[in-house]
């Protein structure tokens, strides 16, 4: 049992596996599930070698720019490292016009909704604020107020409402917002107000928390006394517990959700048990908190490696593997030259669409600032 | 030596440590609350040992929402105790804000003197240090805009070992404002000082600013982390023939006027470097005082340095955002060359 010594006895909210759906165990085998099976059914071998080649490349990703940040090329990364089931398996169940409210670390999420995932650097390289378009691929912006955007995901919803896009039965037209956030955000006001708007409206949004143990420093009995999931059923909301680990659980039981939503079935509060297996993020230092001991129980239950060991048991060439490989190679180089081509950018840009009409003061500061410049070019070489 | 005596040559984030562990040895009551401040010891370390050595009911990791970490602040201090929160960065306060306007800032008034609100909120605030958005801003004025709160910030570790504790002190509730791009700024801080630290008025109160460095020709006003800006440009200039004294208002409300009148009688011109935009900032309002304090002892308008109308920019460019030596030295040559 993994305990934390800082609070006394209390377990780990969230290891004792009562409640957990599971599809495939540690050492990948399939187990059967009453209600989830049947969501899985149809996903045949090369189905899943795409599930696991996108758990692959967004690990890929993710160590890739960890280095980047060791070498200075990034300011900051926070790393999904450990989380590519809960964020591979619950975006490959999205349909293409349902929209995501992430947070910070849902590279892998990002990676299913066809984001090409080198523009994530540009935020943690400080180079903008964004960094994506998020109508291009229905992926809102990166949101690093905690919870916030959990509200911002239920009004969504309210407008696909609105748009009678919900309960057409029309599988093109249909739609649902996913809000991603983690355990620790479960506290703030704001997700809990979310929960009761979206419950009081039916909204069409599944509330997806990645509870990975640990909000920075603080283990998730920090935030809660029950299993998360269990705070879904004081808001009257459906809630489930899935092994974030178990890809295939995690696709089926955001299947389940978001058909709920889309078919005007109102919200379900998700809660994937997983693990953050790095650090916070590049700035923080796990040692001072959380045992080794911790950290070698959950790489035993390595997303990754529990499909890899299916994948093998089934059949799978090593050639598959071997090609993998190579083609991780090759991605991570291009994400080391693109981060590396990334422009710099221009001061001036601090002035730019701080609002959308213009704005006499924003103006007058941007001729002063662009004077100021000028001035400095050639006074300023004097000094 | 021990570490609780002397003089030392610390980082202002040791010197706030020291200052809390004071507090806390001296008082029972004093107890600090917020994100990651218990085994972490904060993200800055501030609060580094001090869960260890007084337990989780005196250092509280609490769950992750501001608002509840005021809010919950405000019921201890009804009950008699003296919370110091911290909110872990400055673009984190304002789940907070509602608690902090609304309750924190009236209750003592609301009661009419029946209740006071010793609570401390500690925030890291100011840019400078390459972060992501939301994580270098300077809502100092939109606090100071509100009556019944008190705020101050400490330009130096031997200001914020003492001025940590007069907050903690304090009836009133202080937001203390700690300039991170300084945390690891050395100075020498006597940690021996007594209980005269304490001491909210006078010549060492929380509220005094004091003259940094002497000077003639110019006063530049500063807080924070523009301190020592103020004191670079002051450099440049005598360099350069003038005699530039520097202000280190230390408070933001209420805000020293008679300090910074005294200087401008005697040097004429002003300049107020902030890093928070100076739309509607601390130095607008410092300007408007001192025109119609000291409006025939001037011989220049008052210019303000700061921050521009638009959100706080990516790392990249966040130098040309903020008052730096360059901007502050064109402000001072602008007011000399009236
Ligand atoms: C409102 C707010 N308060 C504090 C922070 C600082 N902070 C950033 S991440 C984090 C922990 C988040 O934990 P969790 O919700 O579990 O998500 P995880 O990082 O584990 O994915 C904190 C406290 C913040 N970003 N926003
Ligand atoms: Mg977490």
């Amino acid at each position: 049992m993994i305990q934390s010594d800082i609070h006394g006895e209390t377990p780990h909210v969230g290891t004792q596996d009562d409640d957990l759906i599971q599809l495939l165990t540690v050492t990948g085998e399939r187990v059967h599930h009453q209600t989830y099976s049947s969501r899985v059914a149809h996903l045949d071998t090369e189905a899943l070698e795409g599930l696991y080649r996108d758990m692959v490349l967004v690990r890929r990703f993710d160590t890739e720019a960890t280095a980047l940040q060791r070498h200075g090329e990034l300011g900051l990364w926070p790393q999904c490292l450990g989380q590519e089931a809960a964020q591979i398996g619950s975006g490959r169940a999205l349909a293409a016009q349902d929209h995501v409210f992430p947070s910070y670390r849902e590279h892998g999420v990002g990676w299913t909704r066809g984001l090409d995932l080198r523009k994530v650097l540009h935020q943690f390289r400080g180079e903008d604020h964004g960094g994506w378009d998020p109508a291009e691929h229905n992926f809102s912006l990166y949101t690093l107020v905690i919870g916030s955007h959990a509200l911002h995901a239920t009004g969504f919803a309210m407008g696909v409402q609105r748009d009678g896009d919900v309960g057409t039965g029309d599988p093109d037209r249909d739609r649902a917002v996913v809000a991603y956030f983690g355990d620790g955000a479960t506290s703030q006001g704001d997700v809990n107000e979310a929960l009761v708007f979206a419950a009081v409206n039916d909204a069409p949004v599944v509330f997806f928390c990645q509870n990975n143990h640990w909000a920075i420093s603080e283990p998730t009995e920090r935030q809660s006394r029950v299993p998360l999931f269990r705070r879904g059923s004081g808001f009257g909301v459906p809630a489930v517990r899935v092994d974030g680990n178990d890809v295939l659980a995690c696709y089926a039981v955001t299947q389940e959700a978001l058909e709920r939503a889309r078919s005007g079935g109102g919200p379900t509060f998700i809660e994937a048990v997983t693990y953050r297996m790095g650090a916070h993020t590049t700035s923080d230092d796990p040692t001072r908190y959380r045992s080794r001991a911790e950290e070698d129980y959950w790489r035993t239950r390595d997303p990754i490696d529990r499909l890899r060991l299916h994948l093998v048991a089934e059949g799978t060439a090593p050639e598959f593997f071997t090609a993998l490989d190579a083609e991780a190679d090759a991605y991570g180089e291009q994400i080391r030259d693109y981060c590396r081509s990334i422009p710099k950018a221009e001061s001036s840009r601090m002035f730019e669409h701080v609002y959308a009409a213009e704005h006499t003061l924003v103006e007058s500061e941007r001729a002063w600032f662009t004077e100021y410049e000028a001035g400095f070019a050639t006074e300023g070489a004097q000094r | 030596m021990s570490e609780n005596t002397g003089t030392q040559r610390i980082p202002m984030a040791k010197a706030i440590n020291l200052g809390l562990r004071r507090s806390m040895e001296r008082d029972d009551k004093v107890l600090l609350m917020g994100e990651d401040i218990g085994r972490l010891g904060g993200v800055f370390r501030v609060t580094d040992g001090l869960q260890k050595d007084f337990g989780t009911t005196r250092v509280v990791d609490t769950p992750l929402a501001e608002s509840g970490i005021i809010g919950t602040a405000i019921g201890l201090a009804l009950a008699g105790y003296r919370p110091v929160c911290e909110i872990q960065f400055d673009g984190f306060i304002f789940p907070a804000y509602d608690q902090i306007t609304t309750q924190l800032a009236k209750l003592h008034y609301r009661s009419r003197g029946r209740v006071e609100l010793p609570v401390v909120i500690r925030v890291p605030y100011g840019g400078g240090i390459g972060a992501v958005e939301h994580h270098s801003e300077s809502p100092e004025a939109l606090f100071a805009h509100t009556a019944g709160l008190r705020l101050v910030s400490p330009a130096n570790p031997a200001d914020a070992f003492t001025m940590i504790q007069q907050a903690i002190a304090s009836p009133d509730p202080v937001l203390f404002l700690e300039p991170k791009a300084r945390y690891w700024d050395k100075a020498d801080v006597d940690v021996t000082a007594a209980d005269q630290v304490l001491d909210l008025g006078g010549g060492n109160g929380l509220h005094r600013a004091r003259v940094v460095r002497p000077g003639t020709d110019l006063t530049i006003a500063a807080y924070g982390p523009t301190v020592a800006t103020a004191m670079a440009a002051a450099t440049v200039a005598e360099q350069e023939g003038h005699s530039v004294e520097v202000i280190d208002l230390r408070s933001i409300s209420p805000i020293d006027f008679d300090t910074i009148a005294d200087s401008v009688r005697r040097t004429h011109r002003l300049v107020v470097a902030h890093e928070a935009p100076v739309f509607f900032g601390a130095g607008a309002e410092i300007a408007a005082r001192i025109t119609e304090q000291c409006f025939y002892s001037l011989e220049a308008p008052v210019l303000r340095v700061g921050g521009f109308h638009a959100p706080y920019p990516v790392a990249n460019i966040e130098e040309d955002y903020l008052p730096n030596l360059d901007r502050v030295l064109h402000a001072v040559d602008a007011v000399l060359a009236h």
